[in-house]
């Protein structure tokens, strides 16, 4: 039985791979547990993301579970809306921003979710010159992508080379690469935690879920077993 | 003249059992209903699947407190239920992996009647409220998918209505009545809510019902195939290898129960999207009419339905041959009791035969299974190493062929079961 279990689990745990995406992506460095990179992440996600970008299914009071007070929130975060308990939303309507960038900028709040943290982490880090393009960028995770490069000036300009496939800064940002790469892994890492805000918490009940379950495991094998006895 | 009360005993059941028959209810489906002592692990489905539904009924309940079923407010208010509601995610997360794991234990259910020939004579009518409940149920999980109004759930709902489209002659007018619309939208979310919340569970939990009613009037198989009744106790009237149900039954099912348990617990609590085929990434998008999917799959628990419909060619460029076949890949369960010719019940003595098909059978089920998640050229990369068979569109050729023994698992039922060369059964059960 425990065999059949396990094999069951197995089976069906191993990922649904989508052909259509063939980029190779690179691992985000994603931790739930550091709180600072958390916090770090919805600062540039507020500064950064949230002009365009809605995530209007998260409050910004949500944001206690990283650590945050109500009053650093208010004081920091606080630019959109005038509520510690408001959801984080854009003053930009989606009528004009599909006339201005061709499509509107979808809500992020489960984005992690849907696209998968590689996915976002390796978007932010692609970004290549690209003229023909109206904004003047393009994206080698996403092609033709309507977003422009927001993050330029951090992470500098870089070039696509179309012999060897590669991308190349060729003129830096205000960021080092390595600092670009935890810039926008804090954001990624913060994009993980915002598409299940309560994720955390749901592992540390489980543990406490199964510990109760394998003691009633084993007082059902018990029970079973005394009822049992008599029987041949 | 209302008569003073004759009861020989003054407690509170005896004042019940006048006017209810609550004690011999109990006795005859409880403590005086006679269960084969010889149960093994197959048979924890049954009652797991009543368990799962109750749950399924209970988070249904709470989920429908705070879901909004209009297409501008869907998505959101599932979002809301994870985010806002105390526990919604553990409501949401219970109602969706329940979903799936309903389909794991009907179909170790099923399997079980396969193997022990549970559908046999006396217990047709018992698989019929089975097969029928099946239905429902895949009805019911197709309904409740388009609820969270996501990408999967917008196109997986557009595609299986589009199928009606392909029924000869009056087909379009057709998948517009089950629409409401010219395409899913706020109309269908609404009916397939009404649906999903109530017409089809009302009808689940009255199937349920007769297939239990069914089930203790027959007696239940046991993995021998021998009918217990047959060997009864002279003085007291009581089969030789029966136990009642309660307690011997009751407790072991509380083993069968916790193992349950964990299993569930563990995908909640760890892994509630369980690598997408739980909760597809793709439906955390919301539903959006303009764009469809790259690739459109339906949950695992209906892939391999979906794997023979797109493995049947169009005729005359109409899909209907597919629907058809889908269709009778479910409703070809009605004839098992009559396509099973065989001497014996159970699989312990059955020959190699019957043990060859139907593992042939469990074969293409897992096959077309997996096929139906993946896009139909999946295995296209390897047509140079494996050109003999279809080249590029190696994996619709693999589909077609397990489609194929997929029904003649059913068609040559009446011959291959005639011919296998049976054991003999022992007259009473083995442990």
């Amino acid at each position: 039985m425990k065999n059949i279990i396990i094999s069951f689990i197995i089976i069906f745990s191993s990922s649904l791979s989508y052909a259509s995406e063939s980029v190779k992506l690179d691992k985000a460095p994603i931790d739930l547990d550091d709180k600072i990179s958390l916090q770090r992440g919805a600062r540039n996600f507020v500064n950064y993301c949230l002009n365009c970008h809605s995530a209007s299914y998260m409050r910004y009071n949500r944001l206690t579970d990283i650590g945050l007070t109500d009053e650093l929130i208010e004081n920091n975060l606080l630019f959109t809306s005038d509520k510690v308990g408001n959801p984080m939303e854009i003053s930009m309507i989606n009528s004009d921003a599909k006339k201005w960038f061709g499509a509107a900028p979808p809500n992020l709040s489960v984005t992690a979710r849907s696209r998968g943290a590689d996915w976002i982490y390796s978007y932010l880090r692609s970004f290549y010159r690209d003229p023909t393009r109206t904004m003047g960028w393009n994206n080698t995770v996403y092609k033709n992508s309507a977003m422009p490069h927001i993050l330029w000036e951090l992470q500098g300009e870089q070039h696509f080379n179309n012999v060897t496939n590669n991308l190349k800064l060729e003129t830096p940002g205000t960021l080092s690469p390595e600092e670009y790469d935890q810039f926008v892994g804090d954001i990624t890492n913060y994009m993980v935690f915002m598409s299940e805000p309560g994720q955390q918490k749901r592992r540390q009940i489980g543990y406490y879920v199964l510990a109760f379950l394998f003691l009633l495991l084993i007082l059902t094998i018990n029970l079973k077993k005394e009822y049992w006895k008599n029987i041949k | 003249m209302v008569k003073e009360s004759n009861s020989t005993s003054n407690s509170l059941l005896g004042w019940i059992d006048e006017r209810f028959p609550l004690s011999s209810f109990i006795k005859n489906h409880l403590t005086g209903y006679y269960a084969p002592k010889n149960f093994n692990f197959w048979y924890f489905f049954g009652a797991l699947a009543l368990f799962v539904f109750v749950m399924q009924i209970l988070t249904g309940i709470f989920l429908t407190m705070h879901y909004k079923p209009s297409a501008a407010e869907a998505f959101a208010s599932v979002e809301y239920i994870m985010r806002d509601v105390s526990f919604g995610w553990l409501i949401r997360y219970m109602h969706s992996t329940g979903s799936s794991l309903f389909f794991v234990v009907i179909y170790l259910h099923m399997f079980r009647g396969l193997m022990y020939g549970s559908y046999r004579r006396p217990r047709e009518l018992l698989w019929l409220f089975g097969v029928f409940i099946f239905l429902l149920l895949m009805a019911e999980a197709f309904f409740g998918y388009l609820l969270p109004w996501g990408q999967m759930s917008y196109w997986g709902a557009q595609v299986i209505v589009n199928l009606f489209t392909s029924v000869p002659f009056i087909g379009p007018d057709l998948a517009e009545w089950v629409r409401g619309d010219y395409l899913v939208s706020d109309a269908t979310l609404n009916r397939f809510f009404a649906f999903h919340v109530i017409a089809l569970p009302l009808a689940l939990a009255g199937l349920i019902f007769g297939h239990l009613i069914a089930l203790h009037e027959v007696g239940s198989n046991n993995p021998d195939g021998i009918d217990i009744k047959d060997m009864k106790d002279k003085k007291t009237g009581i089969p030789m290898d029966g136990i009642p149900f309660h307690p011997y039954y009751t407790v072991k099912d509380l083993v069968g129960l916790s193992v349950f348990l964990i299993v569930f617990a563990s995908i909640i609590f760890f892994a509630p999207e369980m690598g997408g085929y739980f909760l597809e990434a793709n439906n955390f998008v919301p539903a959006n009419p303009l764009v469809t999917p790259d690739h459109i799959a339906p949950v695992w628990y209906f892939t391999p339905f979906y794997s023979i419909l797109r493995a049947v060619p169009p005729l005359f460029n109409s899909q209907f041959p597919g629907v058809a076949a889908m269709g009778l890949s479910v409703l070809i369960f009605f004839f098992v009791p009559w396509l099973d010719k065989s001497k014996v019940r159970s699989i312990r003595y059955k020959g190699a035969l019957y043990k060859k098909w139907l593992s042939t059978f469990v074969i293409s089920f897992i096959v077309l299974g997996y096929l139906g998640t993946v896009p139909s050229n999946v295995w296209g990369q390897f047509y140079n190493a494996i050109p003999i068979i279809g080249g590029k569109d190696v994996a619709t050729i693999i589909a077609r062929i397990f489609t194929v023994t997929y029904f003649l698992f059913f068609i040559l039922m009446p011959i291959y079961s005639k011919k296998d060369i049976t054991k003999s059964v022992p007259k009473r059960v083995r442990m």
